[in-house]
């Protein structure tokens, strides 16, 4: 379990992974050398996997399609569905990979440039796989919110009075 | 027409913050740490319920004191967060925010003649209501050696026979100042030692750091002698929904009961259903905008330290309040000259009473990039102004 500090700390550098310890420190109230410790433990441990910005791909222009696929799978004896999912989770197409309850086994989102090369990939590595039982391909055709972060419209001007008591 | 204004009316002062309201809408590109109320949005989880309440055609007056499931729902969560017992039948009432509670209070219990007991500095409504209930003020000041906390022997040096009423506001609008429960016990004694009414304004008491708040009603004896005020405009981000509420003895909420009928009816019934689901399901959102407030209360802190001017830690509400006396000038010219030159908007002490000569109000409900903003305009200022 984490402690009220430490959930602080972690959930300031996944809001903003840009802050350097020293701020980090003023606005926490901890101490640099604490802070740089915690951080090197986590990535240590893989709490802390990776430092990336937050892209909106659709606002740049280039082309990128994703889609999420539904696989259904024939799970091995011993390995489960383990097995399969290591080998999938090394195409780097795949930008997501997760178990589901429900209707189907495996949700695998894919992104490529066009819906012909992720129709491909499907096809080619994904749908012959041996114990792949079947897959169900839905593109994404637009973006509203992701990670948490609200990606349609502008950023409304709420207007609070200058002065107030 | 003047003339027609009665003369309590035409005598009162207006606001001090007005006057600086009015010079700041006259400037462009202004960076303002001169509001009172949070930057963020009521939670959606809240604002929809609120929605939901129009759609189901809730649109009707409520009972005068409140909707019962609100009032109940109040009374679970006093008595979970602040250890006090209030009866939802006849111990609360729901009033179109804090501040008409503030009203109802001093208009149901002072006459004219009597004397209230107001912290310096303070929010800017208690001396004005108390004056309009006919009765007049007499502040007691409080000091930053004392970290802004009510002492005793302040209060003992403004006390007259006349007094009737204490007002305490803790966590503390300007000051940022809170008061623990070794602070409250001398002041519980005080008022039993006088025979006092407290009104206890107790609004930012979500909003306290590293500190769980004490609330004076919780203390030994003092529950019938206080009138406990608050609402939802700071814990959840809901000004303008107005609602707030006052919890207290049957017969004063009675009293006040009857005011409020003729005067006020009831508060906003959507507010009222929005406010519940406030009570019930914003407590992580809550929780997060106190974090959020916490960061940004630490930043300024250091930055107004850094800047070499002495700024005592606040350990409640989301105000700061640094001494800026070593610059040489007073708090409104600081203010003034600091919205002239730098077009940073902050508001004197001395808006909040006499004793806010001296320091300037920040406000920290404000995003991380303008607080930084604000603070290299001011450090600049304030760096001209020690160099002269």
């Amino acid at each position: 379990m984490l402690s009220d500090k430490d959930r602080t700390l972690l959930k300031l550098i996944a809001q903003d992974c840009r802050l350097k310890p020293e701020e980090l420190s003023i606005q926490t109230g901890l101490t640099v050398e604490y802070i740089e410790k915690r951080i090197s433990d986590w990535e240590k441990e893989k709490v802390i996997v990776g430092y990336q910005p937050m892209i909106n791909w659709d606002r740049t222009g280039d082309d990128k399609v994703s889609a999420l696929i539904e696989v259904k799978v024939l799970p091995q004896r011993g390995y489960g569905f383990d097995k399969i999912a290591k080998r999938l989770q090394r195409y780097p197409e795949i930008k997501a990979l997760y178990l589901m309850s429900g209707g189907y086994d495996l949700s695998v989102l894919i992104e490529g440039k066009t819906m012909q090369d992720v129709a491909l990939f499907v096809a080619e590595k994904l749908a012959s796989l041996e114990h792949v039982q079947s897959t169900a391909t839905h593109f994404v055709l637009r973006r509203y919110k992701q990670d948490g972060i609200e990606l349609m419209g502008e950023e409304e001007t709420l207007q609070r009075l200058v002065v107030s008591p | 027409m003047n003339n027609y204004l009665a003369t309590h009316v035409a005598t009162l002062p207006p606001s001090g913050i007005r006057k600086f309201f009015d010079l700041v809408a006259t400037m462009k590109d202004v960076i303002s740490l001169g509001v009172g109320e949070p930057d963020f949005v009521t939670p959606w989880t809240v604002r929809e319920s609120g929605i939901f309440s129009l759609e189901e055609g809730q649109t009707m007056y409520t009972s005068n004191a409140g909707l019962f499931e609100l009032r109940e729902e109040l009374s679970h969560h006093l008595s979970k967060t602040l250890d006090l017992s209030y009866d939802p039948h006849h111990e609360i009432l729901i009033t179109s925010g804090a501040s008409e509670a503030v009203d109802l209070v001093m208009r149901a219990v002072l006459e004219p003649g009597d004397v209230v007991l107001v912290p310096d500095p303070s929010y800017v409504s208690y001396a004005p209501c108390a004056i309009l209930a006919g009765a007049s003020v007499n502040y007691v000041p409080t000091y930053a050696k004392d970290d802004f906390r009510m002492r005793v022997q302040e209060l003992e040096r403004v006390y007259t026979p006349k007094a009737k009423l204490l007002v305490l506001s803790y966590p503390n609008n300007p000051t940022g100042a809170i008061m623990n429960r070794e602070d409250l016990l001398p002041i519980a004694d005080f008022v039993s030692k006088h025979n006092l009414l407290v009104l206890a304004d107790d609004i930012y008491s979500d909003l306290t750091y590293d500190q769980t708040h004490v609330s004076f009603a919780s203390l030994p004896g003092m529950k019938d002698r206080t009138l406990f005020v608050s609402g939802f405009s700071k814990s959840y981000a809901m000004t303008g929904w107005r609602i707030g509420y006052v919890a207290g003895h049957p017969d004063l909420i009675q009293g006040m009961t009857k005011i409020h009928q003729y005067t006020m009816l009831c508060a906003p019934i959507m507010g009222q259903f929005a406010a519940i689901e406030a009570l019930r399901s914003a407590t992580e959102a809550k929780n997060d905008m106190v974090t959020a407030y916490d960061r940004r209360r630490r930043l300024l802190v250091h930055g107004f330290r850094q800047m070499g001017l002495d700024c005592f830690e606040p350990l409640g509400a989301f105000y700061v309040f640094p001494n800026i006396s070593k610059t040489g000038l007073t708090s409104e010219e600081f203010a003034e000259q600091l919205l002239k030159e730098e077009q940073v908007a902050v508001v004197p002490g001395t808006a909040f009473g006499p004793s806010g000569e001296g320091h300037i109000r920040c406000s920290y409900a404000y995003s991380m990039e303008q607080l930084q903003e604000a603070l290299k305009r001011i450090s600049s200022f304030v760096e001209r102004r020690l160099n002269i």
